[in-house]
């Protein structure tokens, strides 16, 4: 990344792009995205990821589907901050959270679901 | 502690306390360098037998296991099922099977619990004379019931009540026979006793008490039994539940001391005579005399056992709690401690409601300490009153017994108890050990409390603060009533204001959380601030508000148009059959008088909602936290009963209401006469009609915790009716936490229903104008959610199923027929571990 700060990078970029392991895919225009909640965005092998963005105006990817239930829904949880500061979607269906940026279940060692990059992680 | 390598510990019996045992041997790390042998009679490996009956509700043989997957395997532990271990030598340290397999031991244990005692009675051993205590005589049971038509229990003690539910589940005609003059006779007494009989009569099943089974009568197969009063009871089934046996033959063939009534003789630490076979659980007699018929004792043994094999004698059994709480028959039966009153000089005190079937004996000594009790009926207060054995309660006893809403105090909570009261009796952990946790998961997890029986779990959650200092979340150390104070006198309008300006010190200008985002939205929209999908209030919502819609297992919606009072017209009735056929919509009738209509993707929501608002439907608002339905019953038009018309005041108040935001659900009814065929009294907000006008219940609730509404005023007019609801609504929403029903609200708010009186009829608070207003606001700035969802494109946008490819509906919300409509098909669950 450039020197810009964060608020040059808002006004700068109008796209929220996801890193898969092709390149960076664009998702949508950024002002799609509600700070504090999700979209889902159908990536080109017929995979789905949830895209975020939060107060911040950084975004993150996660992939859709909750391993929980098996249903593609993650990005309907609703975005939130955990007192350590980690971002975390909450699954809308049984309320597990995940890490945004790790993917990994902040209620289950065992679970983790695919976290990407985008190109505002940061 | 030491332990020896290269031993062989023999386990004989793989029941609860066996596999109890094998956890606490690996738990002390035996089992890395002993061998582990299991011999087990039955073909299955050990599974809950407290939860037996539960196979005629549905749930399978696999899941009443008790082995975790891979437990047996993970500690190498050889386990041998369906062969029974017949002979011991103790001079060479064998054990021999019924297949003739022998097996040397360092250790041995047994663990092989009891048997069902079957009175010598002619005729006992006729086809379709059947015990209760194995998945197999279940699965006999279950088979023989299709040929017949009538059962009979012999024996009316818990697990013949037990069995007796069973039978009735069936479809059989149910007799109990006690010799006892009353049911549960070791557990209740003769006023408990009294109680369960009337309500066990209620449902149908006859009780004959006071006579004793003399002959099975039958050719071949059972026809009938003769009764000692000379009476004969015509039966097609026998199930004999009257008592157990500790199953002891194995210690008595070689040599080891047992018990004049049975049971092997061991010491505190479980051991027998010879010092290198234990006994534990049903099994054993230990050294307080006692064959201990519950499994929390015997899962103490298995672990006491374990470390005493481990090297470590610290620990020792001397007896145990014989508590118990059931739910036999859906009647809740509890008793704990001294439940006799054998203590000398204690005294009882009783409350007795026949009526209701609730019965309440508490036995406390002269100075007040609580000895123990009994409850039938209602054993809301087991949790609590159970740890309080032995200490003197901080509310008299007197009081303690009376139910809530007769004047008693608030009820009684955990917080109430003493460090070291128990908590769970199953795992044997207190309070104190529980209170440093901070989560169910990590209690499980760390004490295994509320992992056995289950009936301390909603104590445990009790204990266990939603946050250290009773805040909202880790966000707020405010409580919701106290954020609403804030919204409401300093106008606050956006999450982000009362996040920065009011959140905790290191929250402030963050994302906030799952609780605390829905909880604030509510309040925000109770106190009218336009849409909730309007500008910041989109992203607080949960989905369901989101979408306007219910969120379905596999991410589909369901759509619930609202039907006030439960009245429809055809033609209305039509649209909703249309759209659901054109859609291909699952339809269902609900339990709040309306329907709904599920299996739409999100994409789908607005072209449907589009169709029924053309019609007229507005949003039932089953997805919000939010007056549900106002259910009404035919009433005076058309019911011969009816003295008002319940009809017209039930559209009358779900209009009113709708769409009103509130801390949790509500529910509504309004009944016609007295007969109450709404069912009121089960509502947050219940009407019932009288000659004079209606009277008005409050803080009932069905669901997961049912309560009887209270009588707030009687004999209100139209006008006097509605104005009373609005303030009692705007207090609730006002004073209640997230997610409380008014319910559980007017059970915790200081001062209760009286108080509630006190501020919405006489105005103590001086408040009621305030609330009033309120109110009007919200009747007055009400808008269809749907209409103006489906009227801006803006709003419209966000139904898509992927926000790159607006027109493609998501593969993965899939269907499949089932009586002749659809359901959802599931996706195979893999937990998968993925990592960047
Ligand atoms: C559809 C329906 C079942 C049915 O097929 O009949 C239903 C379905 C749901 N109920 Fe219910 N309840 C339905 C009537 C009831 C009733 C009966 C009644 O209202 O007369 C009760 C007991 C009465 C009461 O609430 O006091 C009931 C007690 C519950 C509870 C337990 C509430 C409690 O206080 O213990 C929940 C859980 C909750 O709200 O936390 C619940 C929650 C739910 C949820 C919302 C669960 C969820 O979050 O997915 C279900 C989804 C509805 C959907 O997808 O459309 N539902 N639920 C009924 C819809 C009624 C309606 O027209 O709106
Ligand atoms: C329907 C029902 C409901 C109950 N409800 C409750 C309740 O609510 N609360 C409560 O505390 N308790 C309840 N109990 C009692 C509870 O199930 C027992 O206390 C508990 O199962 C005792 O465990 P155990 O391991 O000692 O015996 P068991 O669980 O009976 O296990 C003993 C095992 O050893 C096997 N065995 C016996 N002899 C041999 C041998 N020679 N060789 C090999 N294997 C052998 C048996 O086949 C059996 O599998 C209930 C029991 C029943 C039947
Ligand atoms: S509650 Fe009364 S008026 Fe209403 S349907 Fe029942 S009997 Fe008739
Ligand atoms: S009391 Fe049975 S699990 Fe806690």
């Amino acid at each position: 990344m450039t020197e810009m700060t964060e608020s040059e990078t808002l006004v700068e970029d109008h796209s929220v792009r996801v890193l898969l392991d092709d390149g960076w895919f664009e998702v949508c225009e950024r002002t799609r995205l509600i700070p504090g909640r999700g979209v889902a965005v159908l990536l080109p092998d017929g995979q789905q990821a949830a895209v975020f963005t939060d107060r911040a105006g950084r975004t993150y990817a996660v992939d859709n589907r909750d391993p929980f239930t098996g249903a593609y829904v993650l990005s309907r949880g609703l975005l939130g901050l955990t007192p350590e500061g980690r971002p975390y979607v909450a699954s809308p269906l049984l309320k597990q959270r995940f890490d945004l940026e790790t993917g990994a279940c902040l209620d289950d060692d065992e679970v983790a679901i695919r976290a990407y990059l985008t190109d505002r992680s940061r | 502690m030491t332990t020896e390598p290269g031993r062989t510990i023999l386990v004989v019996g793989h029941g609860m306390v066996g596999q109890r045992f094998l956890e606490a041997l690996a738990d002390n790390g035996v089992t890395a360098d002993a061998r582990v042998v299991v011999l087990g009679e039955e073909p299955r490996a050990a599974y809950d037998r407290v939860h037996l009956t539960s196979y005629f509700s549905g749930t399978t043989p696999d899941e009443l296991s008790m082995v975790e997957e891979g437990f047996i395997e993970r500690h190498g532990i050889e386990l041998l099922l369906g062969d029974p271990a017949e002979r011991v030598d103790r001079a060479a340290r064998t054990v021999t099977t019924r297949a003739g397999r022998s097996f040397a031991y360092d250790v041995l244990v047994l663990a092989t619990g009891s048997y069902p005692f079957v009175p010598p009675v002619p005729g006992k051993d006729l086809t379709g004379c059947f015990v209760y205590r194995t998945i197999e005589d279940l699965l006999a049971i279950e088979a023989y019931a299709r040929t017949a038509t009538t059962g009979a229990v012999v024996g009316g003690g818990l697990l013949g009540l037990e069995a007796a539910g069973a039978l009735k589940g069936l479809g059989l005609t149910t007799h109990i026979v006690e010799f006892a003059p009353r049911l549960m006779p070791a557990q209740v007494d003769d006023g408990g006793g009294a109680a369960l009989l009337r309500t066990i009569e209620n449902m149908g099943l006859s009780v004959h008490t006071g006579v004793g089974t003399q002959e099975v009568t039958g050719e071949g197969a059972v026809d009938g039994m003769l009764l000692s009063d000379g009476s004969r009871l015509a039966t097609d089934l026998v199930v004999f539940s009257a008592g157990v046996r500790p199953r002891d033959q194995l210690a008595r063939a070689c040599g080891l001391p047992v018990g004049e009534r049975g049971g092997i003789v061991v010491d505190e630490h479980c051991r027998t005579e010879d010092p290198a076979v234990f006994a534990i659980g049903e099994c054993a007699l230990t050294s307080d005399g006692k064959v201990y018929g519950l499994v929390a004792p015997g899962y103490e043994m298995a672990v006491t056992a374990a470390e005493a094999i481990a090297g470590g004698l610290e620990k020792s059994f001397t007896g145990a709690d014989m508590s118990t709480k059931l739910k036999l028959l859906g009647v809740d039966v509890a008793s704990f401690g001294d439940a006799h009153g054998a203590t000398d000089g204690s005294l009882d005190v009783v409350y007795t409601d026949a009526r209701s079937g609730i019965y309440k004996k508490l036995v406390v000594s002269p100075d007040g300490t609580l000895l123990g009790g009994v409850l039938v009926g209602d054993a809301e207060m087991y949790g609590t009153l159970r740890p309080l054995t032995g200490h003197i309660p901080p509310i008299p006893a007197e009081q303690l017994v009376l139910p809530a809403g007769l004047g008693a105090p608030v009820a009684l909570g955990p917080e109430a108890l003493p460090d070291d009261a128990v908590i769970c009796s199953c795992h044997n952990v207190t309070k104190g050990a529980v209170t440093p946790l901070s989560s169910l998961p990590e209690v499980k997890k760390c004490t295994r409390a509320g992992t056995g029986c289950g009936s301390c779990v909603k104590t445990l959650e009790k204990l266990l603060p939603k946050t250290g200092d009773g805040g909202l979340c880790d966000c707020f150390a405010k409580t919701r009533q106290e954020l609403y104070e804030i919204a409401l006198a300093l106008r606050v309008t956006s999450y982000e204001a009362l996040l920065d300006d009011h959140g905790r010190e290191s929250a402030r200008g963050g994302d906030g959380c799952e609780i605390c985002k829905p909880a604030v939205a509510s309040i925000l929209a109770s106190l009218g601030n336009g849409h909730i999908l309007d500008g910041g209030q989109a992203a607080l919502q949960d989905t369901n508000d989101h979408f306007l819609a219910n969120i379905q297992r596999n991410g589909s919606y369901s759509i619930v148009p609202r039907i006030p009072g439960g009245e429809i017209t055809p033609e209305k009735l039509i649209v909703i059959g249309e759209v659901a056929r054109d859609h291909g919509l699952y339809t269902k009738i609900t339990g709040g008088q309306r329907i709904d209509l599920f299996g739409a993707r999100v994409d789908q929501l607005p072209q449907i909602w589009a169709k029924l608002v053309a019609a007229g439907f507005e949003s039932g608002h089953a997805y919000g936290k939010s007056l549900r339905t106002v259910k009404s019953c035919v009433g005076r038009t058309w019911c011969r009963y009816g003295v008002q018309d319940s009809v017209k005041m039930a559209i009358q108040l779900e209009l009113r209401y709708r769409g009103l935001r509130s801390p949790h659900k509500l529910k509504s009814a309004v009944s016609g006469c007295a007969r109450e065929c709404a069912e009121a009294q089960s509502k947050d907000f219940g009407v019932i009609a009288t000659a004079n006008g209606w009277n008005l219940y409050v803080g009932g609730n069905g669901g997961a915790t049912p309560r009887h509404a209270d009588l707030l005023a009687q004999d209100l007019s139209d006008a006097e009716l509605v104005r009373l609801i609005d303030r009692f609504l705007m207090f609730y929403i006002r004073t209640a936490d997230r997610l409380e029903r008014t319910s559980v609200w007017l059970e915790r708010i200081e001062g209760g229903l009286k108080h509630v009186e006190d501020v919405v009829v006489h105005d103590s608070l001086g408040i009621c104008d305030e609330l009033e207003a309120l109110m009007a606001t919200h009747v007055d700035d009400y808008r269809d959610e749907w209409a103006e969802t489906i009227e801006d494109p803006e709003r419209l946008a966000r139904f898509v199923s992927f926000v790159n490819a607006p027109g493609t509906p998501d593969p993965t919300v899939r269907f499949v027929p089932e009586r002749g409509q659809i359901k959802p098909e599931l996706p195979v669950l893999t937990l998968e571990v993925a990592a960047r």
